[in-house]
């Protein structure tokens, strides 16, 4: 007899860590010292209530629950809390700078991307890393944003996405100006 | 109205905080000295009406709708924000709670029709809401009247200010304690006339966008409750099977597993009849527990009565049925004898599978049951529904049931069924406590309330001259009204074939049966229920027809179509149906897709059209293959759906509901072998993504001045058809079972 869940409930092979781990997220330190198989999605939503990160599917496919660890997107719901050790983990809750949203964040609103809204932190997220990887994205680029929408806002996303590049081009050049006319 | 009954339902409140409140709530309430204590919460956790005026002019109105992801948590406000004069972009929203209160009368709901459902927010708030608004307003321009002195038609309002005939502006704030003691008018205020309108028909963006993009917005899924336990439940994979036997010693040795209990599925009788899975729940302290609890069990399963169901077998039983009588759901002139004189009869099946919705959200749902009360937080569709099933379940009486409603990750049908809430609450009964039952992305693909499967046959008689003279459609599908008594009670093939669609009316011989199939799949509701279910064979079978006839697909149905008039429409969105507005979203749709331009390269294209809930859309894709996907070049959709409230939620609607309907079209279909659901994730539930996506959608709404008829629903039925329609025109293969890309690459 099969059984219905086994599969979602398997846990990510954990490295057995001993004692409590310490990591820091949006800039604070945690020790958990509670399930070290518990995956980081849980840990941010059940234990520290930043319930920013969404489970979505708990085996990485729809992309709800993305955060960055290091600095790269990562999908929470399949990373041990074993393995997060001395890691360094950003999530939607810590990418504003006090009032001063990120350029993404913006941009989602400049072009009211929401629907419901359950996946827009993750897609976020995403975007703030593909953004990273690459200063001036193509088309074929955007499209490699695996992260699900059910509600079909795709097509806002990909202008958002463009919104932010300009955002944060005139934030740069708006940032030189000053610094010539400081020099 | 009378004049008691007018104030019992517009009434007018001053908090002790000076906030003037306007709501539909009796008067008797209404003006007690003493507030309320719901209504001061220094956080407006729970509002008691519609609008509040603060000190500093800043203008509270209260959402009342299910925000599914429809808009309504903006498009709402923007009917009351309207009427009452209120500046837009000071305007601040609130999620109301559910309104169930026992008034004088009788159970009422102090805020009106809560549920998303149908497409009807707007058509009922249009009605209500814009006269809650306008009664604000005029109580304020009292108010200010009294204050100078002067006739009440002599003062003007503007961006929550009245406005002196000398330009002296005062704001509201100043008049609001004052306005809270004028007895509301005894007749309906006059609404204003659209072109005074300020703030509908102008694009408003997402009122709470800045809470979802930090995070901050809270799902219901998002609720936690000092004290309570999460659970999640192994259920039976077989349809209304039943437990056997359990080995729990494992999951108890979990840490953080507080208790493992049998959940029975629901008894024909009980309190709660519909769809319920047997199971197993596991509650512990947190939800990685309980799903480590729940992998840690060993369960065997009676599998019930249905453990000969498969997807193959009811293909069979489709099929065979459609040899039978069925039951007529429309009967118009002669259709035997139609076919006895044809010249050519043309005939095609058309095949549609089970759905899922997979709201990104899964189930959910926060309950606390008390001896005396109980408090529900999670994500609805119909709050009703789910206050119903609380009380049925734990005896206590609605109003003494608190539910509060959440921004919901995704609706589609899906939470208009409350089998989680009842879940929750018979777990939190068992454990003693209070319960936040969690649900995962495999329970929630195995155990929805699908869109129903159906096979469908269409016929057309033509004569000589390839006029069309007959038209029948037999539908053989597993009804949405089964199982349980009030369902059964209804027409078996309603929400599966509706009398008056295309093209009934517009053929001087027709026969529309139903031929209902015994299942043991629990069915509901699924966005535009029946018009996602037979659009696809309709608009495919006239486009058929189109090229065996070698007419224009578009000429063709504005032909059928015929003059501009309107016909009976007894389904819901009726009681017209406008041929003119089907025509003219179809032609606009032509032009804008380029519709007689020939294409090249492999390229093709394909048109549809329908009626949906009172509103019109057509949609037109431009496609080729590549390899074994589709890629879409273009694609168009044209809706007609009455005034705009809010433009860009609207285009949002239409954008959405087109990129829904690609993606359900092209990937999704749930089947069933031995008696289970096989689906149990996005892998093989699959989802669009980005790369399979157009890159845009051009939608077009024709500007009208006609009532608004909402926009939830309407941007999806004609998807399908267009697509397979476009397909057919880029490959010559016409698919005719969806979804597309499965049967379209087998064919290839």
């Amino acid at each position: 007899m099969p059984q219905a869940n086994a599969k979602i409930d398997k846990a990510p092979a954990a490295a057995v860590v001993p004692g409590p781990i310490e990591l820091t997220i949006n800039g604070e330190t945690f020790r958990h010292t509670g399930a070290p198989d518990m995956p980081l999605l849980w840990y941010l939503r059940d234990v520290l209530r930043l319930t920013g990160s969404k489970y979505g599917c708990g085996v990485g496919q729809c992309g709800a629950c993305t955060v960055h660890v290091d600095g790269k997107a990562q999908r929470s719901c399949l990373l041990p809390m074993s393995a997060l050790s001395g890691q360094t983990i950003t999530t939607i809750e810590g990418i504003a700078s006090g009032d001063d949203l990120h350029a993404v964040q913006q941009a989602w609103i400049d072009e009211d991307v929401p629907q419901c809204g359950y996946c827009q932190a993750g897609q976020i997220m995403a975007t703030v890393d593909l953004l990273k990887r690459k200063a001036q994205p193509s088309d074929a680029d955007i499209s490699q944003l695996t992260n699900l929408c059910r509600c079909g806002t795709y097509p806002r996303i990909r202008k958002a996405v463009k919104r932010a590049l300009q955002l944060m081009a005139e934030a740069k050049a708006a940032e030189e100006k000053a610094a010539e006319a400081k020099s | 109205m009378t004049n008691l009954n007018r104030r019992q339902f517009i009434s007018v409140m001053l908090t002790a905080s000076g906030a003037l409140l306007v709501g539909l709530r009796p008067a008797v309430a209404a003006f007690q000295p003493k507030v309320p204590i719901d209504l001061l919460g220094e956080a407006l956790t729970s509002l008691g009406a519609f609008v509040r005026i603060e000190r500093n002019n800043r203008i509270v109105i209260g959402a009342r709708g299910c925000e599914i992801g429809q808009g309504v948590i903006t498009s709402l406000p923007m009917l009351i924000a309207e009427e009452l004069d209120a500046d837009w972009n000071r305007v601040r929203v609130e999620q109301l709670p559910y309104g169930y209160e026992i008034g004088p009368d009788g159970e009422t709901n102090r805020y009106g029709p809560q549920g998303a459902g149908g497409s009807t927010s707007i058509t009922d708030g249009w009605k209500d809401l814009r006269q809650a608004g306008a009664v604000a307003r005029w109580l304020l321009v009292e108010a200010a009247a009294q204050h100078w002195q002067l006739p009440h038609d002599r003062l003007a309002t503007e961006a929550s200010h009245v406005v002196h005939p000398d330009g002296t502006r005062m704001p509201y704030a100043e008049l609001a304690e004052r306005a809270a003691g004028i007895l509301p008018p005894p007749e309906p205020v006059a609404l204003k006339k659209p072109e005074q309108y300020r703030v509908i028909g102008k694009p408003a963006k997402t009122v709470d966008a800045r809470a979802i993009v930090t995070g901050r917005a809270s799902f219901g899924i998002d609720a936690y409750m000092g004290g309570a336990l999460t659970a999640v439940m192994l259920r039976c994979p077989h349809m209304d099977g039943s437990v056997d036997t359990i080995d729990d010693t494992q999951a108890r040795k979990i840490p953080g597993v507080r208790d493992v209990f049998v959940i029975d599925g629901p008894v024909p009788g009980s309190a709660f009849d519909t769809n319920l899975a047997a199971g197993v729940a596991v509650v512990a302290d947190d939800t990685w527990a309980a799903l480590k609890g729940r992998s840690a069990l060993k369960v065997t399963w009676k599998p019930g009565p249905w453990a000969q169901e498969s997807s193959a077998a009811l293909e069979a039983k489709a099929a065979e049925a459609l040899k039978g009588d069925g039951v007529s759901v429309r009967s118009d002139g002669d259709m035997a004898a139609a076919r006895k004189a044809a010249k050519r009869t043309l005939e095609a099946r058309y095949q549609v599978p089970f759905l899922a919705h997979a709201t990104m959200e899964p189930p959910h749902a926060l309950i606390k049951i008390e001896p005396d009360r109980a408090l529900f937080i999670g994500s609805l569709q119909s709050p009703g529904g789910a206050s119903t099933v609380i009380a049925n379940l734990t005896g206590l009486s609605r109003d003494k049931i608190e539910i509060r409603m959440t921004r919901a990750g995704g609706g589609f049908g899906r939470r208009l069924e409350n089998d989680y809430v009842a879940e929750a609450v018979m777990i939190a009964k068992k454990a003693g406590k209070p319960i936040k039952l969690m649900w995962t992305r495999d329970d929630d693909l195995r155990h929805d309330f699908y869109r129903p499967y159906g096979l469908h046959q269409l016929s057309a008689t033509l004569d000589r001259k390839n006029q069309l003279t007959g038209f029948a459609h037999l539908c053989a599908a597993t009804s949405m009204n089964y199982r349980i008594a009030r369902k059964k009670e209804r027409p078996p093939g309603q929400g599966c074939l509706e009398a008056d669609d295309f093209p009934a009316g517009l053929v001087p011989n027709l026969d529309k049966r139903f031929f209902s199939l015994e299942s043991g799949m629990p069915r509901g509701p699924w966005r535009a229920p029946l018009h996602t279910f037979h659009a696809f064979a309709v608009q495919s079978f006239i486009d058929e027809i189109a090229y065996e006839t070698k007419q224009d697909a578009v000429e063709l149905r504005l032909k059928l179509l015929g003059e501009a008039r309107e016909l009976d429409y007894q389904g819901h969105g009726g009681p017209k149906f406008d041929t003119g507005r089907l025509a003219a979203v179809l032609t606009r749709c032509a032009e804008a897709i380029e519709w007689k331009r020939r294409r090249s390269d492999g390229r093709g294209v394909g048109i549809a059209c329908h009626f949906t809930f009172g509103g019109y859309a057509a949609h037109a894709f431009e496609v080729s293959m590549d390899g074994r996907d589709l890629r879409i070049h273009r694609a168009i959709c044209v809706a007609d759906i009455g005034r705009v409230v809010n433009p860009l939620g609207v285009d949002a609607m239409m954008a959405g509901g087109t990129i829904d309907g690609i993606s359900t079209a092209l990937n999704l279909a749930i089947t069933v072998k031995d008696g289970q659901v096989q689906q149990s994730s996005f892998g093989d539930y699959a989802i669009g993504r980005m790369a399979q996506m157009p890159h845009e959608i051009e939608v077009i709404v024709l500007p009208s001045e006609r009532e608004p008829s909402g926009a939830g629903e309407m941007g999806i039925p004609s998807v399908a058809p267009a697509l397979a329609n476009a397909i057919y025109a880029a490959t010559t293969v016409r698919v005719r079972r969806l979804p597309l890309l499965a049967e379209l690459n087998r064919r290839l």
